[in-house]
């Protein structure tokens, strides 16, 4: 079955994915910071068994302290997990669903961190799926929750509807004609918040960025939604636009093509390199004029991480060796 | 050195950023720089939220002395910590510092009202605080009666608003 951070959805030359992420707490139970390891394995007990309770044997149940640091960072390389999480070691937990579709971090900054993941621009979806199961929890669990200031959460700016929606897009052309600050500005005004891939304290790389609803409390779930996904069709037309004078630009056009070509004969691949370069492929790719499909790029975005490449591969464990094996993987993908 | 990412002016800012334990090194010229939204945290890019929200407390309130603030009587934060962090302690943090975390509240959001999902398991206590915010909500109803000249509502919406106070039905 193909993962949804590989798959070409909805807009899918410039929308990678949709997440929507729910943060809920229970009301009786100091929130994670203040709790010692038995303290949040009894959180951590209580949410599992009210999941389990109902029709989800679909999902694995992993405590972190069992995972290597490589395996950790993979998945939030994947974006499964936030990268803070990946630290997190005893008393953190994560659920996973089968297709990776859905993530439950426990005893993150709150006690329960839900994440819903799609391919391409999948908001009103991921929200539907998201909902589904926080109601379900709801059922079993006391929520902390207000009817003045609505969920209540560790920080308080996710105070409110505690839902963060956000969409990755790849901005490869408005990042080269200087954009993105001013688009950050003009969406911060609406709201939103533009980031690199990583989140919080990120920066871009390969041109990908993170757009999300940054108000949380006074909006409803459905007007962030909306507000969200009109700004990110709009991003979406722009982009298209200025890749489509780009990739006319014989200069630009010429970046492209040798980006192809170094992807395609490298023998070492560092992963700033690399993401420098399958941008621009990617860009090609998306307007037509690079022959390799999208979602074999998407692929290769995900794995040629670095704690990723090291997961599959067990040689892999220095810079050197990796940047060997993902030149190699790189080639082979693309010949 | 050239600058990595434009590769044509001088580098002259240099960023060290340790990211899942890996160390990147990058240099860059002052126009990149600022591209990639690195001479100005504010720009968007590396704002830390939490930060931010400790600080806007922080400038709003005197601190209060370690000794004499009150604490939170489930999880024993003070209002203090609060500040110092960024983050609340637990759920009765809000319903114990609600009145000095609601101005900040309101500068992160521009709201103090929730709309949207709510929870079936909302406590009753909560419940019977929301007393004011019925009258809030009727006041303003009045108002807009009063102005659509429908002063037969209004009279009326006044009479309700009277009731409440005078600790009728909840």
């Amino acid at each position: 079955m193909s993962k949804w951070y590989i798959e070409k959805g909805d807009q899918g030359d410039v929308v990678l994915s949709t997440r929507i992420r729910l943060a809920r707490n229970l009301d009786e139970i100091p929130f994670p910071a203040r709790l010692d390891v038995n303290g949040k394995d009894k959180v951590n007990s209580l949410i599992k068994t009210a999941l389990f309770e109902n029709d989800s044997k679909d999902f694995s149940y992993i405590e972190m302290k069992d995972l290597t640091r490589r395996q950790a960072v993979s998945l939030a390389e994947r974006h499964l997990i936030s990268p803070e999480f990946a630290a997190k070691k005893d008393g953190s937990a994560l659920m996973l669903s089968g297709d990776e579709g859905v993530s439950i971090m426990l005893c993150e900054e709150d006690h329960i961190r839900l994440q819903v993941m799609k391919a391409g621009l999948a908001l009103e979806e991921a929200y539907d799926i998201a909902d589904k199961i926080d109601s379900l929890l709801d059922s079993r669990l006391n929520y902390a929750f207000d009817e003045r200031i609505g969920y209540l959460t560790a920080c308080p700016t996710n105070l409110g509807t505690a839902m963060r929606a956000s969409v990755m897009l790849h901005l490869p052309a408005l990042t080269r004609c200087g954009q993105i600050n001013r688009l950050a500005n003009t969406v911060s005004k609406l709201g939103l918040t533009i980031r690199g891939a990583y989140g919080e304290g990120s920066r871009s790389s390969g041109d990908i960025y993170q757009i999300s609803n940054q108000i949380t409390l006074g909006i409803t779930e459905e007007t962030a939604i909306a507000n969200l996904k009109s700004i990110v069709l709009q991003l979406v037309g722009q982009e298209r636009a200025a890749a489509a004078k780009m990739v006319k630009n014989p200069a630009d056009e010429d970046k492209i093509f040798r980006a192809y070509g170094i992807l395609k004969h490298a023998r070492l691949l560092s992963t700033e390199e690399f993401m420098e370069l399958i941008s621009l492929v990617r860009l090609g790719a998306a307007r037509g004029i690079i022959d390799v499909n999208i979602e074999k790029i998407n692929e290769l975005i995900v794995n040629m991480q670095p704690a990723t490449v090291s997961v599959a591969n067990e040689n892999a464990d220095t810079a050197a060796a990796r940047d060997a094996v993902r030149a190699t993987a790189v080639r082979e993908a693309l010949a | 050195m050239l600058c990595q990412n434009c590769g044509k002016n001088e580098a002259t800012t240099h960023i060290k950023q340790i990211i899942n334990g890996d160390m990147a090194e990058s240099h860059l010229c002052s126009e990149c720089a600022s591209h990639l939204g690195y001479s100005d945290v504010f720009s968007g890019f590396g704002l830390n939220l939490s930060e931010l929200f400790g600080g806007l407390l922080g400038d709003t309130l005197p601190s209060i002395s370690a000794s004499s603030a009150p604490r939170c009587p489930r999880c024993g934060t003070s209002f203090n910590d609060i500040v110092r962090e960024g983050k609340v302690g637990c759920a009765e943090c809000y319903r114990a510092f609600y009145d000095k975390l609601l101005p900040s509240i309101q500068r992160i959001h521009g709201k103090i009202k929730h709309s949207g999902k709510t929870s079936h398991s909302v406590p009753a206590e909560v419940k019977v605080e929301t007393k004011e915010e019925k009258i809030e909500k009727l006041r303003q109803q009045m108002n807009e009666a009063v102005a659509k000249q429908e002063f037969e509502q209004a009279a009326k919406i006044r009479d309700d608003i009277k009731a409440l106070e005078e600790g009728g039905e909840n």
